[in-house]
């Protein structure tokens, strides 16, 4: 969308970083800061209350690491289970606004009905697995996904990717999926975004390990740490993770540090995260990072990053106005059926 | 020739595998081994690359299937016994179960978990848990009382195109037998009898049919015909066919071998007595396990299940009512 009239303008100084590389940093940028404003509505949508019921969670702070895993994966082909934080990386891997803002706001239009909301949302037969809540639970889920392609012989260059987070690790559905995964030997990206509190618990408490990507060895499979406030390195160190993933190097596991940089859901202030981690070098802004390295290898000028950041806010409020037309799910149209098999379902043997 | 209620299930998956290549079967020691049990005796022989041992790792082997059957696979999965499936309850119920109707995508998967009890083993290898299951929106929870429905009902459990937990009785694998294995005769959903009558039905399933029955023969010698309901599927649970015993005998005793707190027998008694109250003669009764955890001497097992003497003394007693 906006990338060709950003990258027309471009004049590649650079030597040691190719021009496909600064195109995708820049499609990646553009997909965090589309994720970083869809957000910003979302929590002011939030707090002007009436229009989303349940919760709000964001991913602020994580966009660079989120995004840079989902701009490796192709629609179609690759399959994609992303969690809470990872706004960024579904935009990344094609999943459009509408879809956020439809689960979100409960439309009937959108992938889930009103069935479900906010961030348990997918579309599984595009690849996007559509998460529930119980964390580590995705894993085998992708890992299954890719099993059963190979057994049908039609895995080709296909992966699966999943992310999780620091407190998620700690869950047995983690440890059994990715153990089975490396059993399997299976093309699975494990990204970890230690963002060094769960809710409002800290890394001292969820794991008692130096760093957890010590635990890749445990598994017998790959990882590697990467700063994840740096988009150019999450890039990197998510290509170099698929490649190994396309050679039959089995599961890679990628741990991220940074810090999210808004409460666990938009209800919590984060009051228990210290002055101390909010001044540290994990808690800089992936996306005035990006902004900032963009613009010092003159990719991006300061009056194109306005425009870009007008169209954006354009397209969202658009977005939003639509979707706020749309029917709202009605229980009397519901079929209220759990199986696809009609026949099997029970009566309501209700008085 | 004659055919045990195991060799049904291994005949069944033969079939499965042999009709679609989009069946595998995931479980651990399933594959050389041919299972715990033996119910996949040969399989990975007959199909290489379709048969795996998996890790002891139910959560995963649940999950695994459930990402299997979005990209159009028809996976089996073993459990051990039953009683492990815990470890597997939360992929079964919150994403197998809800997939669906979440994302409109069918999720085809069958969970075979070998059900029940056989005398020795224990708290941790007899457990019965069609009822839990059967409490989430989402599955269908077979429970097969004869050889001819242990291969029948596998096979049409995975063919259909939602999850399917199906529990098979331990108790049945060796002792149950059938001369052949005739044609199918019910769909999943509907309930058999077992046994006509017209004094009092008994409505239960898996291997407390055959208990049942032999508390009816018991019965018969003292001129009672007591009608035994098959429920083969607790959900969906065929309530006409029970309003219809009920309406013939006036008398309801429910069957079960899992724990008494609510389950199978509570709703078989809240169905009847919501929408059939009048066809009672007398209160409905129910009979299940102790509310104990299951226990491994003989002795004390034989007495923590229903048996063909409980069985009948209860049937006394609702037939003086
Ligand atoms: C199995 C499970 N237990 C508890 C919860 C409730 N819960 C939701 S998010 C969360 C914290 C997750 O922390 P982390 O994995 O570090 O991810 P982050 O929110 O930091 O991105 C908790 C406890 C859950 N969703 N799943
Ligand atoms: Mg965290």
């Amino acid at each position: 969308m906006y990338l060709v009239a950003l990258a027309s303008s471009i004049n590649c100084a650079e030597t040691d970083l190719t021009a496909e590389f600064r195109d995708q940093f820049l499609l990646t940028y553009q997909h965090m800061l589309l994720s970083r404003v869809l957000e910003e509505k979302l929590g002011s949508l939030y707090r002007a209350g009436g229009r989303i019921v349940g919760g709000v969670y964001l991913g602020k702070g994580q966009e660079a690491f989120s995004a840079a895993l989902g701009v490796q994966l192709r629609k179609g082909k690759d399959i994609y289970g992303p969690l809470i934080r990872d706004q960024a990386g579904r935009i990344a891997f094609g999943e459009p606004i509408i879809d956020t803002v439809r689960t979100y706001l409960g439309a009937v239009t959108g992938p889930m009905r009103g069935r479900d909301g906010n961030i348990h949302r997918g579309r599984p037969k595009e690849g996007h697995m559509a998460m529930i809540s119980h964390l580590g639970s995705l894993l085998s889920v992708v890992a299954g996904g890719l099993f059963a392609r190979r057994l049908a012989g039609r895995l080709g260059d296909s992966i699966g990717a999943t992310s999780i987070g620091d407190g998620g690790t700690s869950t047995g559905a983690f440890h059994e999926g990715l153990n089975m995964a490396a059993v399997e030997k299976l093309p699975i990206i494990v990204s970890i975004a230690n963002n060094q509190y769960a809710y409002s618990t800290p890394n001292t408490r969820q794991y008692a390990c130096e760093n957890l990507v010590d635990r890749a060895a445990g598994y017998g499979i790959e990882g590697v740490t990467v700063d994840a406030t740096d988009l150019a390195s999450c890039l990197k160190a998510f290509r170099a993770a698929v490649i190994r993933a396309r050679d039959g190097g089995g599961p890679q596991m990628v741990v991220g540090t940074l810090l999210r940089l808004a409460g666990h859901g938009e209800h919590d202030d984060a009051s228990y995260i210290p002055d101390k981690a909010r001044q540290g070098p994990s808690a800089r802004d992936c996306l005035q990072v990006a902004e900032d390295y963009a613009r010092d290898r003159g990719w991006m000028s300061s009056a194109e990053l306005r425009e870009l950041n007008e169209e954006v806010r354009r397209n969202i409020d658009q977005t939003v106005s639509k979707v706020s037309k749309e029917p709202a799910p009605d229980p009397f149209k519901e079929n209220w059926q759990a199986l696809s098999c009609a026949e099997l379902v029970e009566g309501q043997h209700e008085a | 020739m004659s055919i045990t209620y195991l060799e049904a299930i291994r005949e069944a998956q033969y079939e499965a595998l042999r009709e679609d290549p989009s069946v595998f079967l995931y479980g651990q020691d399933i594959a050389t081994f041919g299972g715990a049990f033996k119910a996949t005796k040969n399989l990975s022989k007959e199909f290489p690359n379709r048969v795996f041992d998996a890790p002891i790792s139910e959560d995963a082997m649940v999950g695994m299937a459930i990402g299997a059957a979005v990209e159009g696979a028809r996976p089996i999965i073993e459990m051990q016994f039953a009683d492990f499936s815990s470890i597997g309850f939360n992929q079964i119920v919150n994403q197998a179960a809800t997939l669906f109707w979440r994302t409109n995508v069918p999720c085809p998967i069958t969970i075979r978990l070998p059900s029940g009890g056989t005398a020795g083993s224990g708290p941790f290898h007899s457990q019965s848990m069609e009822a839990i299951y059967a409490h989430y929106p989402g599955l269908v929870i077979v429970t097969p009382a004869t050889v001819e429905d242990a291969y029948w009902m596998l096979l049409d459990s995975v063919k259909l195109n939602d999850p399917v937990i199906f529990c098979e009785h331990k108790f049945l694998y060796y002792h149950l037998k059938a001369d052949q294995i005739g044609d199918r005769e019910l769909p999943i959903g509907k309930a058999r009898i077992a046994r006509p009558g017209r004094h009092a039905t008994i409505v239960t399933y898996s291997a407390m049919v055959h208990e049942a029955l032999r508390a009816a023969e018991e019965l018969q010698l003292d001129g009672y015909q007591i009608e035994v309901v098959d429920l083969r599927s607790v959900k969906p649970m065929d309530t006409d066919t029970i309003l219809a015993s009920v309406a013939r005998t006036g008398r309801l005793l429910a069957l079960g071998e899992a724990f008494p707190w609510g389950g199978v027998t509570a709703e078989i008694i809240a169905r009847v007595t919501t929408d059939g109250f009048h066809l009672l003669d007398a209160p409905p009764m129910r009979l299940n396990s102790k509310d104990t955890p299951i226990p491994y001497h003989p002795n004390l097992w034989k007495s923590h299940r229903p048996t063909t003497s409980t069985i009948a003394a209860a049937l006394r007693r609702l037939l003086r009512n």
